[in-house]
């Protein structure tokens, strides 16, 4: 039964299960649905999909699948209101023909049927037998059916293809750009265990205690470790300033969802603008002295720190290739691709996340820089989905 | 089972439709409901609400961040029996006496059929909802100490509130029914703030109503919510504060918000508002 639907839903990138399939199929068995549509709606959407971020990928292919199959719930006194915009009858087509696509729910059609016979003593407008307005029938309003069933203009509460129409979750689909929360919930991923950490030791050491006890001739002696925890440890770069300044808000969530982090072992963020030289700044404002060699930094900080780059990429090609420039107070003759590579080449964790989620509104000046650099690392752009697999990089070598 | 578990809400727990729809699914289908939604919307209270509905025993297991799932099934004193065992204790050899049933345990056990609160379960570890699956799905467990198998006798209707902090696993969520609460709309919320306040001015919830929902509009941090607004009218009322000048004045803000930040917002729009 309407194993078609199941399909659309996967080509319409849910994943859903048989399992979830088959439970869909129990619970129809079961009744539950009984025979309205939007009881279907809210069952099918209830076990089949299980994060609010996919609740609009429901809706649109609900809407798809179940087009024709305009607001057919119970509507007894509705059928007598809905008749407030009566039309004029256009040239009507093939009426018999219609009717018999229709697939869905003979009950359904059966009851209405009922309904007709009890309720209409007036008022058909268009024709082709009843309930009417525009015509052609298979029950009504508008009219000219290309199938079935619409009866009264608009709206009682929550009918199906209302509500998946309204589609209210559009905001939730997780292609959007990131909140904090969202952010953290990414960082939370990056983790390793290990018992090698200072910690309170305040796990039960069995091993060690029976040692320790049959040392201590058969009186208790009980030994504590340490318990697991987390060993990741964090180099945070981040471009600040210029053309940065269009993603302050994305970037400042991003450092505060690292900050708040407790879970690292170690977390160290430097600044830069543009593009990484001799020196690296302590502070977002850039300011000259503020700042730290960058080779203090490649030699101090180890290499199995996971390095995350975060910067638009977008710069006056001389910025990444010239040899003598001036920045920010720092005099630089290596070129700035050279410092990245450095970076690449120290750290074997490192990805590049950028603010810019489509180059294709920006001129062909900046996309230079951006496809050099991105030619050399992981770039990613700030989305829940691209920082996931971001993440996911992270904990494995590249 | 009988037919008669349907949860249609309850006296002082306004639910909608579709939240009723989803538990009534679960009900039926015997598989736990899982419940996302916004910080105050209130996940918690509808397993109160369902269990006082059906009229069943609730069991809350609050998740912590150093939960682990075996916590929730049954916990081994080691520590304790070895410490008998040294003074030569009585009924040191039986090991039952030292094993302890957990949360989940207790409601398997249990005679009766009871609902089971598994709280803010996002707060684990990320593999904990992996754990319990066999358990959820089976609804027994094994003790290898004492090697008994605790089975429900009756099963339990498990309820799971998240805040969606951590991803939770596809293979733990495809067991689930899902309902994610939306924040309520104004008729939801004046049905709920009536519920709590049985004779309130009509004039000044309108006032509140309109305020909240506007300020919640505002690009604000963290915004007020259901607890919130209750907490609000409460001081509203106390402090004896005409309807007329809720609206100009918002009176008591700190109570909706809990951010300088976001109290300036408000305190900006609301002048750029008034003039």
């Amino acid at each position: 039964m309407f194993s078609a639907f199941f399909y659309l839903l996967r080509a319409r990138g849910l994943d859903v299960s048989l399992n979830e399939w088959l439970t869909l199929m129990e619970a129809l068995d079961k009744g539950l649905a009984g025979s309205s549509l939007t009881n279907f709606y809210y069952l099918a959407r209830a076990i089949l999909v299980k994060s609010e971020a996919d609740f609009d990928k429901f809706d649109s292919a609900f809407l798809e699948y179940f087009k024709d199959v305009q607001n057919f719930e119970e509507l007894p006194k509705e059928l007598i209101d809905w008749l407030n915009n009566p039309k004029e009858n256009p040239n009507n087509y093939n009426a018999a023909q219609d009717r018999k696509n229709l697939g869905l729910s003979m009950e359904e059609i059966q009851k209405m049927l009922l309904e007709r016979l009890k309720e209409q003593d007036s008022e058909h407008n268009g024709g082709k037998y009843w309930v009417g307005t525009g015509g052609m029938s298979v029950f009504g309003n508008n009219g000219n059916a290309s199938n079935g069933i619409r009866v009264g203009g608009v709206s009682q509460k929550h009918r199906a293809m209302q509500v998946a129409s309204e589609r209210h979750f559009r905001d939730f689909r997780d292609d959007n750009v990131l909140g904090t929360r969202q952010f953290q919930m990414a960082f939370r991923k990056l983790r390793q265990f290990s018992t090698r950490i200072d910690a309170p030791k305040t796990e039960l050491d069995i091993d060690s205690s029976i040692d320790e006890t049959c040392e201590n001739a058969g009186s208790l002696k009980l030994v504590y470790q340490k318990p697991r925890k987390n060993s990741v440890k964090v180099l945070l770069l981040m471009d600040s300033g210029g053309s940065m300044d269009y993603y302050m808000n994305l970037c400042s969530m991003l450092f505060n969802a690292v900050a708040k982090s407790s879970h690292f072992k170690d977390l160290k963020v430097y600044y830069f603008h543009n593009c990484i030289y001799s020196m690296l700044y302590t502070d977002p404002t850039l300011y000259p002295g503020k700042w730290v060699e960058t080779q203090w930094v490649l030699k101090n900080i180890s290499a199995d720190y996971k390095v995350i780059i975060v910067g638009d990429a977008s710069m006056d090609p001389s910025e990444l290739y010239g040899h003598s420039y001036y920045n920010y107070g720092a005099r630089t003759d290596t070129p700035g691709i050279e410092y990245l590579k450095m970076f690449k080449q120290k750290y074997k964790h490192l990805v590049w996340l950028n603010p810019i989620v489509e180059m294709g509104w920006r001129s062909s000046y900046w996309t230079e820089t951006y496809n050099a650099i991105k030619s050399e690392f992981d770039m990613y752009p700030l989305t829940v989905e691209a920082l996931d697999m971001a993440i996911k990089k992270l904990m494995v070598a590249k | 089972m009988n037919t008669d578990n349907t949860f249609k809400g309850s006296s002082d727990y306004v639910a909608s439709d579709e939240l009723m729809r989803a538990a009534n699914i679960a009900i039926a289908l015997e598989k736990p409901l899982l419940i996302k939604g916004e910080p105050g919307t209130g996940k918690t209270m509808l397993a109160q609400a369902v269990s006082k509905a059906l009229n069943k025993r609730l069991i809350i297991w609050n998740i912590k961040s150093t939960t682990k799932a075996q916590d929730g099934l049954y916990v081994y004193d080691v520590v304790q029996r070895l410490y008998d065992s040294q003074f030569g204790g009585e009924g040191v050899d039986d090991i039952k006496k030292y094993v302890k049933l957990g949360k989940l345990g207790e409601a398997f056990s249990s005679d009766e059929q009871v609902i089971l609160l598994i709280d803010e379960i996002d707060k684990a570890d990320i593999e904990f909802p992996n754990d319990l699956l066999w358990e959820l799905d089976k609804m027994e467990f094994y003790i290898p100490e004492t090697k008994e198998t605790i089975k429900a006798k009756k099963r339990p209707i498990v309820i799971i509130t998240s805040n969606a902090e951590k991803e939770l696993p596809d293979a733990f969520l495809r067991r689930c029914i899902f309902h994610y609460i939306q924040f309520p709309d104004k008729e939801l919320m004046e049905e709920i703030v009536k519920v709590h306040f049985n004779n309130i001015d009509q004039k000044l919830l309108d006032q509140v109503m309109e305020t909240f929902y506007w300020i919640r509009d505002l690009d604000i941090n963290k915004k007020p919510s259901t607890s919130e607004v209750i907490d609000w009218i409460q001081a509203l009322e106390i402090g004896g504060i005409p309807a007329e000048k809720i609206k100009d004045e918002i009176p008591f803000a700190g109570v909706l918000l809990k951010k300088n930040e976001d109290l300036e917002v408000v305190e900006r729009s609301r002048r750029r508002f008034k003039y």
